[in-house]
């Protein structure tokens, strides 16, 4: 006979204030099997638990129902404190009265009615739970860490200090992110290459770190601590090893006329190249869209004047397959595009750019060598406009985003402030919203740029740039001048929105980490979980979480850094108990579970079984490997016979539940 | 091939340019347009009140004879087809008004936006295609630097015009590439040219057509073209380019219409 | 007493309060010169119930319904509509025509296009 305790808690007034919990634990101690319910204020606290502990021990509970918050908030907290007073963690079942009840009901006899429902399911489900014991499952002591960004190369050296291997990939033919393409940085105004290219030569000759450049991830499986992943490391048609980063090929090669993405298409690199001075690998790589050899079978200069014999036409894709106990994303950003932004003329004038572009054409190893000069005829520009928010906050629809992206804000006052003080002779105006400057010394930078450096910041916003006799006519509002200002510029920078970069939405499917509507990875508590993306084992660094400038993209790094060290030290994991389990009599070994298992977790064994008049008969049937089962269900709905079940969560288990809120 | 055709008033008076040879083009790239019977007028303005009913039944009116008929609705003029296919996006999402629209003109079969409805461009972009247009040209207009002129009407609001891109449009040029004539791209052609405003305060639309032109000329354009008779009006009274309609540039490229430009 | 910023936001289906206040409708306002209050200010204004200073502006019947500032809007606010609204309010009470339409010939020149003297009808006056 089952003994079951329910546990109604008010949690303050977030579920006192709409349900009736005295009234629920009433109710509810009338159903079949409960021999005691109570309710308190917090059973999460100290009390609260204690207060558990002792009707377990006291009544001989042999299940316990907990009506509170989601068990996403303390399942865990309650089953330690089953647990302790010595009744197995599994017969434990909580009704979420909070978010699906309280929360979301304004009437409190609905409210209340609901929760009782919610609670009367709890007790069925209960009454059919079975004892479970958590097996382990060891750890793979080695991470990968996907995008080589300044966040990836971050939580990379971290893990490596601490002892663990760690692998980067990265897409690009360098590692080092769009830090490497930003001229300065705020609020101190130093050099962008200064602070990272220290940081990429450390990624490089850390022995624990493999940098994968050129490359990327193809394949996910596994999970938690064991994780496989294959990578296809791209054809750079040269040999990593026998390059020396000489360059002489870069400068030798015919042909000289492709857009050079490094410098965002304001200047021209060869088919052959080295995307800048600092690139970690310092390799040349081959592009295979443009180089005459690969294309026609002509050519072969950079084979010729090549001394070091590092150039193989006939390099192929390499598929790499590596096992890992953790893996972070850092995939970072991109801006996003300006064609729905015609309004500003991106199309129709190059002196209309973006402020990714504006960083090159301010730094020194950028298109103009440091000199800022207007794109379309080279010459000094006098009168810049710079226009915030392009594409941000907007609501929803195709064009722009929703969010605010946090950065330009801080980089436009930087880029008016270094454009005023090189080149005192300039106008600049900032068109803003809003200016946003939460965060150490922010403020202070933007005022600076004001009131030192004579910056026009303009409360309102371009709605038009006509490009008309070598001029810009920019007409924009003045909001708190009360005019419409009509200005004839030689520039105009937009500060584009940001959005994750493309890669990462392919990359969350292959982890099976969820994503917001926007594409930034999700994180796993929005307060306290934020390195971390609800799928164990995968942990998120940088700006594919959310925007972010480098102080906190660099921060966020070292902290997924900590959290994947604190999972490689250990040396198993206790697993999941509520595993997939075949009744092997009604299996009739069809492969249907075998194919929707995504963690590879099902085998097939042929097995004796007895068959009519003494005979045996020889059936292929299902096997679970529990450590490697997840528990997932989906091998449950799959099953045409009926053979599979989970643990815990039990077709039988699950009617019960039905069945109790139908009744 | 037949498709239904809403001329409207002003192409039936000023614009008879711009009528005719869209018609005998059309007629000549194997596509007749057969004038809807018994039209009214659309109403000119598309009314932005919510509560306008009855200013918008004419173009509901027009719908339901296409709907009936089983062939898209083609128009020519910019405000025509603003009005139809904004009342057409009207009747298809505001369930009011497709309630008191067909509680006035109780059709046998109710409407609730059925009908396509194209304009002109669109015919020649989707239907006959550039490519083949650009093959039955007999008298490419080479060396011609047009600006096009879209105004308004055409593009905004995109979400319901779903015309082109409304700040880089491309069909016009496409179109005159297509004729053998070499596009301008200015700023100001999407500018508003005055419209209606033209007839109590002449001189601000005087200006506004100027800002078009002076900005054409400026990249190059030697003359405008476009679909709007209230455009061509405004231009031609304060704008420094010749302006023409678009449909006499292409039947002068099929051979259509005699003349120099 | 007529309760005009609900009437107005009835009439145009626009909500005021989705306006963060960016100005970009004022910005690509080509008419801002002829108007004495602007785009932004009539969202503003109906929003905090200055609707009738707006009626008595001349402005509503130079807006040219060009719908720049509705395609610009990065929040979907549709000022123009906010700007018929006004307008409606105005030429829908009695004796609230801006032309009648006798006034209208003496405006014609013998090459106006007919779409602009509909427009300019329905735009000045009642059920033109």
């Amino acid at each position: 006979m089952q003994r079951i305790g329910v546990f109604v808690c008010w949690c303050g007034s977030n579920i006192a204030a709409t349900v009736d919990v005295e009234k629920v634990a009433r109710v509810l101690s009338q159903e079949p099997g409960v021999v005691y319910s109570t309710d308190y204020q917090y059973m999460c606290s100290q009390a609260g638990q204690e207060m558990i502990q002792e009707a377990i021990r006291e009544h001989r509970l042999t299940g316990v129902v907990i009506c509170s918050c989601s068990p996403r908030m303390h399942e865990a907290t309650f089953r330690k404190t089953v647990e302790k007073a010595g009744l197995n963690p599994y017969l434990l079942e909580i009704a979420n009265i909070r978010e699906h009840c309280s929360w979301i009901h304004k009437d409190k006899l609905t409210a209340t009615e609901k929760a009782v429902i919610l609670g009367r399911a709890a007790i069925a489900k209960v009454q059919l739970n079975a004892p479970l014991t958590a097996g382990k499952s060891p750890v793979t002591k080695r991470a990968l860490v996907i995008g080589g960004g300044i966040a990836g190369i971050q939580t990379a050296l971290d893990i490596a200090e601490a002892g663990f291997p760690v692998d980067i990939v990265e897409k690009k033919p360098t590692i080092g992110g769009k830090m490497t393409q930003i001229d300065k940085t705020f609020p101190t105004l130093d050099c962008a290459a200064c602070i990272l290219t220290p940081k990429m030569v450390d990624a490089a000759q850390n022995e624990n770190i493999d940098i994968l450049s050129y490359a990327q991830v193809e394949k996910i499986q596994g999970f938690v601590g064991n994780f496989t992943v294959t990578i296809r490391k791209k054809a750079r048609y040269v040999d990593e090893n026998k390059c020396t980063g000489c360059g002489l090929c870069t400068e030798k090669c015919p042909q000289k006329k492709i857009p050079n993405e490094f410098n965002l298409g304001l200047d021209n690199r060869r088919a052959i190249y080295i995307p800048f001075a600092q690139a970690v690998p310092k390799v040349a790589t081959i592009d295979p869209n443009h180089c005459a050899m690969l294309q026609k079978g002509k050519c072969g200069v950079c084979a010729k004047v090549c001394t070091a014999g590092a150039i193989d036409y006939k390099q192929q894709d390499q598929l790499i397959t590596r096992e890992y106990g953790a893996i972070v994303a850092a995939t970072g950003f991109e801006p996003i595009s300006m064609d729905k932004f015609d309004e500003f003329a991106y199309s129709q004038s190059p002196d209309v750019v973006t402020s990714l572009e504006f960083e090159r054409l301010m730094n020194a190893a950028g298109p103009t060598g440091g000199t800022l000069l207007r794109p379309s005829d080279g010459t000094h520009p006098h009168t810049l406009v710079f226009v915030q928010c392009v594409g941000s906050r907007c609501d929803g629809g195709e064009k722009g985003k929703s969010y605010c992206s946090k950065i330009c804000c801080m980089y436009t006052a930087k880029h008016a402030m270094l454009t005023r003080e090189k080149y005192p002779d300039t106008e600049v105006y900032v068109f803003y919203i809003d200016v946003r400057t939460p965060g150490k010394s922010f403020d202070e930078f933007y005022r600076r740029a004001v009131e030192e450096y004579g910056v026009h910041y303009i409360k309102g916003m371009v709605g038009k740039v006509t490009p008309q006799d070598g001029k810009l006519k920019v007409q924009a509002s003045d909001l708190l001048g009360g005019r419409q200002l009509h200005i004839d510029a030689d520039m105009v920078i937009l500060a584009a929105a940001i959005e994750p970069d493309k890669s990462a939405r392919p990359l969350a499917t292959m982890l099976t980490a969820s994503m917001d509507t926007n594409d930034f990875f999700t994180e796993a508590h929005p307060k306290l979980r934020p390195v971390e993306s609800p799928t164990a084992g995968v942990f998120l660094s940088g700006a594919c979480q959310g925007p972010k400038d480098i102080p906190e993209t660099v921060a966020q790094a070292s902290a997924a850094a900590a959290k994947v060290i604190g999972l490689l030290v250990k040396d198993s994991l206790t697993c999941n108990p509520c595993t997939a389990q075949p009744d092997e009599l009604m299996c009739n070994g069809c492969s249907s579970c075998e194919k929707v298992c995504p963690y590879g977790a099902i085998t097939y064994a042929d097995k004796p079984f007895r068959g009519p008049n003494r005979t045996t008969r020889i059936r292929r049937v299902a096997q679970v490997n529990p450590a490697v089962c997840q528990g997932c269900g989906a091998c449950t709905v799959a099953c045409p016979s009926g053979a599979m079940d989970l643990l815990g969560f039990s077709n039988k288990q699950i009617m019960a539940e039905v069945d109790a809120i139908c009744r | 091939m037949t498709y239904a055709y809403f001329p409207g008033c002003t192409l039936k008076t000023k614009a008879v340019d711009l009528d005719r040879w869209g018609r005998e083009s059309m007629e000549a790239l194997g596509i007749t347009l057969e004038e809807l019977p018994q039209w009214q007028c659309c109403g000119a303005v598309y009314p932005l009140a919510k509560d306008e009913i009855a200013s918008r039944l004419s173009a509901v009116r027009a719908l339901m004879a296409a709907r009936d008929q089983g062939t898209p609705l083609v128009t020519l003029c910019s405000a025509c087809h603003h009005v139809i296919k904004r009342a057409n996006c009207d009747i298809a999402e505001d369930e009011t008004f497709r309630s008191r629209a067909n509680a006035y003109l109780s059709p046998e079969t109710p409407y609730s936006g059925e009908a396509q409805v194209l304009h002109y461009l669109e015919v020649l972009r989707d239907v006959v295609g550039f490519d083949n247009l650009s093959r039955q040209v007999k008298n490419p207009l080479t060396g011609v630097k047009i600006g096009a002129y879209y105004g308004c009407l055409l593009l905004r609001p995109s979400r319901q015009m779903a015309f082109d891109d409304p700040e880089n449009p491309t069909i016009l040029e496409d179109f005159l590439r297509a004729i053998g004539a070499q596009p301008v791209i200015y700023a100001q052609r999407n500018e508003c040219c005055g419209g209606y405003v033209t007839l109590e305060n002449q001189g601000f639309a005087r200006s506004r057509a100027a800002a078009v032109a002076d900005n054409a000329a400026a990249q190059g354009a030697q003359m405008l073209t476009t679909a709007c008779p209230l455009c061509l009006y405004n231009l031609q009274q304060g704008g420094s380019l010749k302006t023409v309609y678009f449909t006499e540039l292409l039947a002068q490229a099929l051979g259509l219409k005699e003349g120099a430009l | 007493m007529t309760d005009w910023s609900s009437r107005v936001q009835e009439i145009s289906g626009v909500n005021p309060r989705k306006c963060m206040k960016c100005g970009k409708c004022t910005a690509a306002c080509p008419a801002y010169d002829q108007m004495e209050y602007h785009p932004h200010q009539f969202v503003d204004m109906v929003q905090t119930g200055r609707v009738e200073e707006l009626m008595a502006s001349k402005g509503i019947y130079t807006c040219l319904s060009c719908f720049a500032c509705v395609e610009r809007c990065p929040r979907n606010v549709q000022p123009s509509s906010i700007i018929e609204a006004v307008r409606l309010a105005v030429i829908r009470r009695q004796g609230g025509n801006h032309r009648k339409p006798d006034e209208i010939p003496a405006l014609l020149n013998e090459e106006l296009p007919q779409q602009a003297i509909t427009s300019a009808l329905r735009k000045y006056s009642k059920g033109g």
